[in-house]
Formats: C-alpha cells, sequence, structure tokens
C-alpha cells in the first residue's frame, strides 16, 4: 500500500484559507511525484466545503475531527489528534502551513511522531525520492538546503508562496468525520481578540508600506487610502512602530512579520536589511522613496524615485479611477 | 520557584554573510555577535516573575565559547546563575531542544522563557519542542503573559489578532516583541555579574534529525525600472502592474 502524506489544514471560525488550498495543492503534488496517498486533516467544528475543497485539489480522502469545544486552536488537543492519527495511518510526510498555528503545532506533532522537522520551507521538491527544502536562514540572507533523515518527515510551507493546483481529474473526496469526545484542553485558546477590522499583513494580497519617509504618524493616512483603493493592508517599518506611530502588528521585517504578498508598495521606506528580509519573497515590489540610491530600489521591481507626497495621492487617484 | 531563560547569540543583523568552506555553515570570522534579539524579552520577563514570585532565574545557553558573553549579559541584567552547554556549530532544533530540555531538568525549573525563535536559523520551533519532549505545557509567540498561582494566561500573537492562552505550570513560554521593555543592565549589575559563576559542561551529544545540504547567497536580484522622479510616473506604473505584473 502506498505511503502517505497527510495535508494538515486549519479552519479558522469554520472556514478553510488559502494556506490551506495551499498545503492540500502540494501535498498532492508531492504525492503525485513520490508516488504517495494524500490524506488530508482538519480538526474543528462545523466546517464549510471541506469535502468540496479537497475534492478540488485532488485529494480524495479528508478527516474531520469534530468538537465544539475544538474550533479555537488547543495546542495540547490538536497534538494529541495530529500525532495520533499520524501513527494510525503511517504517514511518512506531513505538510502544514507556516502560520502562527502551523508553526505552533508542526514542531510539537514532530517530537510525538519522532520526525524531523523544517520550517518555514519556500520550495520542495523530489530528487530521487527524497524531499529536499529551500528555507531562508540569517533574515533572508542565506537559503539553506535541506532534507530530514528519518523515517517521519514534517514540513511548514511560507504561506503565499506554494502555488495551488485544481486537480486534472476530479474525484469526489471522501469525508469522514471523527466525533471527539474529552479533547486534551490542558492548553487552550479562551478568546481570540481580533485586531479592528483591518486586514493583517501576514494574510493580505497586496501590502502598502510606510517607513521614516513620511515624516509623521499623521501621513500615514496616505498610506491607508492607496491600501484602501487597492483592498490591501497597511504595513510599517521597524523605525516607525519604534518611534510609537504604529502598531507592532504591522510591523514587517525581522522581528515583524514576514509577508509574501502579490504586490508590496514600500513608501518611505530605504530598505534596511531587517526590513529586507521580511518581504522580499514578494511578487512584485514598488519602491517610492525621494532617495534613489536607497538600498529598496536595488530589490525592487519598479520604482519612482520622487517626492512620496505628492506621488502617493496621485496613485490613489489613478487606482481609484480603473477600479 | 526556580526559572529558566535560555538565551543563544547570533550573528548581529546588519553582519554580511559569507558561505564558510564547507558550504554548509557561515564563515564566522569577521561576524559580531549579539544576544538574540527575541531573547532579551525572554530575560525580562522571568526577572519580572522572579520579582513578583521570588526564587532564581537560571540562564542556559547552547554554543560555543563566545556564548558566554550572551550568558554574562542576563546575569548583569538581574539573572542568578549561568549553564553553558558546549556544543560547536549546532543548528538543528532537536538537538538544541534536547540538550535544552536535559538542563531544564536537571535544574528542577517549572517555568521557562525563552526567544520565539533565533535570528539566525529562524527555526521558530525550539521551545515547542523543548516542552513536548519534557512533557510540558508551551504556549509560543506571547506578548502578554501573566501568572497566578499555578494557572498561566498568556496573550499570542495571530494573523489578524491574538490568541488568549490558558494554561498551567510547569511551562515554557516564547517570547515575543511587544511582551516588555528590556530592562539595561545597571553598573552595578555589570560588576555583580562578575562575580557570578558560569558552570561550564560539554552538551549532551545529539543525533541530529534534519540535514543541512548547503548553504548559499540568493542571487541579487536585477534591480527594477526607476519609472520617473514625480506624479508623472504614476499612470505608467498603474499601466505596468495591470498589463505586465498583473497584479492590480
Amino acid at each position: 500500500m502506498a505511503k502517505i502524506i497527510l495535508a494538515a489544514i486549519e479552519q479558522r471560525e469554520g472556514k478553510l484559507k488559502r494556506n490551506a488550498f495551499e498545503v492540500m495543492s502540494t501535498a498532492k503534488r508531492l504525492a503525485d511525484e513520490l508516488g504517495l496517498q494524500p490524506i488530508a486533516i482538519c480538526i474543528g467544528n462545523n466546517i464549510d466545503g471541506l469535502g468540496e475543497a479537497a475534492t478540488t485539489y485532488g485529494i480524495t480522502k479528508v478527516i474531520h475531527y469534530r468538537s465544539s469545544e475544538l474550533e479555537n486552536y488547543s495546542p495540547s488537543a490538536y497534538t494529541d489528534i495530529i500525532s495520533a492519527y499520524g501513527k494510525e495511518i503511517e504517514a511518512e510526510y506531513l505538510i502544514f502551513s507556516n502560520t502562527s498555528l502551523g508553526r505552533d503545532l508542526a514542531p510539537r506533532t514532530a517530537v510525538r511522531l519522532s520526525a524531523g522537522c523544517l520550517i518555514d520551507c519556500i520550495y520542495l521538491r523530489n530528487t530521487n525520492g527524497e524531499v529536499i527544502a529551500l528555507r531562508p536562514v540569517f533574515a533572508g540572507k542565506a537559503i539553506m538546503e535541506a532534507k530530514i533523515n528519518g523515517e517521519v518527515k514534517v514540513f511548514t510551507i511560507r504561506p503565499n508562496v506554494f502555488k495551488t493546483e485544481t486537480a486534472g481529474d476530479k474525484v469526489k473526496a471522501d469525508v469522514e468525520i471523527r466525533e471527539i469526545g474529552n479533547p486534551n484542553l490542558g492548553t487552550k485558546v479562551i478568546a481570540v481578540k481580533k485586531s479592528e477590522g483591518k486586514l493583517d499583513v501576514a494574510e493580505a494580497d497586496i501590502i502598502v508600506s510606510g517607513g521614516r519617509g513620511l515624516k509623521g504618524p499623521e501621513n500615514f493616512k496616505l498610506i491607508e487610502e492607496l491600501a484602501e483603493v487597492l483592498g490591501g493592508a497597511v504595513g510599517a517599518s521597524r523605525a516607525v512602530v519604534d518611534a510609537g506611530w504604529r502598531n507592532h502588528g504591522e510591523q514587517v521585517g525581522q522581528t515583524g512579520k514576514t509577508v509574501s504578498p502579490k504586490l508590496y508598495i514600500a513608501c518611505g521606506i530605504s530598505g534596511a536589511i531587517q526590513h529586507l528580509a521580511g518581504m522580499s519573497t514578494s511578487r512584485y515590489i514598488v519602491a517610492i522613496n525621494k532617495d534613489k540610491d536607497a538600498p529598496i530600489f536595488n530589490i525592487a521591481d519598479y520604482g519612482i524615485a520622487g517626492d512620496l507626497f505628492e506621488i502617493i495621492p496621485a496613485l490613489t487617484e489613478e487606482i481609484r479611477k480603473i477600479k | 520557584m526556580k526559572i529558566a531563560v535560555c538565551v543563544s547569540n547570533v550573528p548581529d543583523t546588519a553582519t554580511k554573510i559569507k558561505i564558510g568552506a564547507d558550504g554548509k555553515s557561515i564563515e564566522s570570522a569577521g561576524v559580531t555577535y549579539i544576544i538574540n534579539p527575541y531573547d532579551e524579552y525572554a530575560i525580562e520577563e522571568a526577572l519580572k516573575t522572579k520579582e513578583k514570585t521570588g526564587g532564581e532565574v537560571v540562564v542556559i545557553s547552547l554554543g560555543a565559547d563566545a556564548s558566554k558573553e550572551t550568558i554574562r549579559k542576563a546575569l548583569a541584567m538581574g539573572a542568578d546563575q549561568g549553564v553553558l552547554l558546549k556544543k560547536d556549530g549546532c543548528y538543528d532544533s532537536f538537538s538544541v531542544a534536547q540538550a535544552l530540555a536535559e538542563e531544564i531538568k536537571a535544574q528542577n525549573c517549572e517555568l521557562v522563557f525563552m526567544g520565539k525563535q533565533s535570528v539566525d536559523y529562524d527555526n521558530c520551533i525550539t521551545g515547542q519542542l523543548t516542552a513536548e519532549i519534557l512533557g510540558y505545557n508551551c504556549i509560543s509567540v506571547v506578548v502578554n503573559f501573566k501568572l497566578e498561582g499555578n494557572k498561566i494566561t498568556a496573550e499570542r500573537e495571530i494573523e489578524g489578532g491574538r490568541e488568549v492562552v490558558e494554561t498551567e505550570l510547569p511551562a515554557i513560554i516564547t517570547t515575543q516583541k511587544g511582551l516588555n521593555e528590556p530592562r539595561y543592565a545597571s553598573l552595578k549589575g555589570i560588576m555583580a555579574s562578575k562575580k557570578k559563576v558560569i558552570e561550564e559542561k560539554p552538551a549532551k551529544d545529539m543525533s541530529d534529525l534534519t540535514e543541512i545540504i548547503r548553504l548559499t547567497i540568493p542571487s541579487a536580484k536585477q534591480p527594477g525600472r526607476i519609472i520617473g522622479t514625480d506624479a508623472s510616473a504614476v499612470s505608467e506604473l498603474v499601466r505596468l502592474l495591470r498589463e505586465e505584473a498583473k497584479v492590480i
């Protein structure tokens, strides 16, 4: 019987997010390349569209561990459930998304399964039957090529980097529901505090970030307006967070969040290495900065070397026209 | 209560990285090492907790001799005791976690703080691994921490907000920026730290579960186009984003 690659997918408030599709699609691709059977596992209460999503991405079996007590994350219960299921099916590979949940859960599961664990992979390829991972280290200044020795292997994949591909031959996924009676709630989330209705940089397709070039916290409204017409999130450099202009939740870079949006617009950000570490895997980078020698222009696809107080409002206006 | 803080020293984030002759590690000559930035929040939270509950703070580091400087810094901030588990060139989080777990157990520490990740190999998993090996509870990426008796209530950062998490001792907490403002070592603290003992012993040899095949420096991206120097370039930028990049 084929060995198993387990796609550990996450739900929030009963919904699957894009990172779940990325994990399923990556598991399916590796399964095809390595001759494995892909299975998805999801823990939660009621989950919308689980079977449909699995069918779309070519996963033929999904197991849903259900409990009204597990709608929110519980590190202890989730670890127990996934590692027990991994043992039951003798999974050889487990793939998680490198989200706040996946990064917390994957290493715990790895210990239980005596597995090696590689985190925040940006590329996974099959070389002669072995999975080789690429992951940024030293804040993206170097790339580590690594593999896991051991029978069980756990990987987390950076969100927004892996492609989702819908399966060519759609076979309706079989969804198995297992009710969980007494989950181990030794460590559990008792409440979720959402930041006021704002899109988070870690989940946005488009990010507009501001730095010291904005000269003062009040001028961030230019950034907010541009982000709004683009349907994107507001990001910030470390300098402006340390200066108290913006919240740490918006900080992009080494001591903030690592992001990989489709489009990253850096305004008044010079491009310190700590900042580049957090956003250099963005698909397209636009830089607006008055200093044409700023390092941000070295990694930008497009740049305007001019006064952001003139350029950002014009850009907001131009985009508003086409939307 | 005995509280442990695990610290590591890492290349200064402003340092230029060069790959060593083996192709698998970085060239250490010319690199300035600093305390891992996230570990400073761990030290501060340990000291704050000790000030409330009493007890002592032991600093544990795994690494080469140079890690002693990092331990000394924590001692100068107010930690009581240091342990250096000596090992060169260790990158595998499992090996690190196993060695740390052994020392935490030997020291009988019920509460452990460590940075949420070290900014060298950026693994972000050592705390969770160590906790799981010890059978301790663990909350990662913590920005708010409260201990009442045996009960811990903490907030951890997630996409779009925070999770409020409850658990009990024994536990490992991994610390994130925003948790506190790390104190500076006072002159008195620096003087006192010189008299404190750092115990040195070899880290137990563990087999790594992951293997580095090689490290490479990513090829520099071709700098993009500077489209213009004022607002007249905006329409061309929008056209490129729509037609060439197809991202808006």
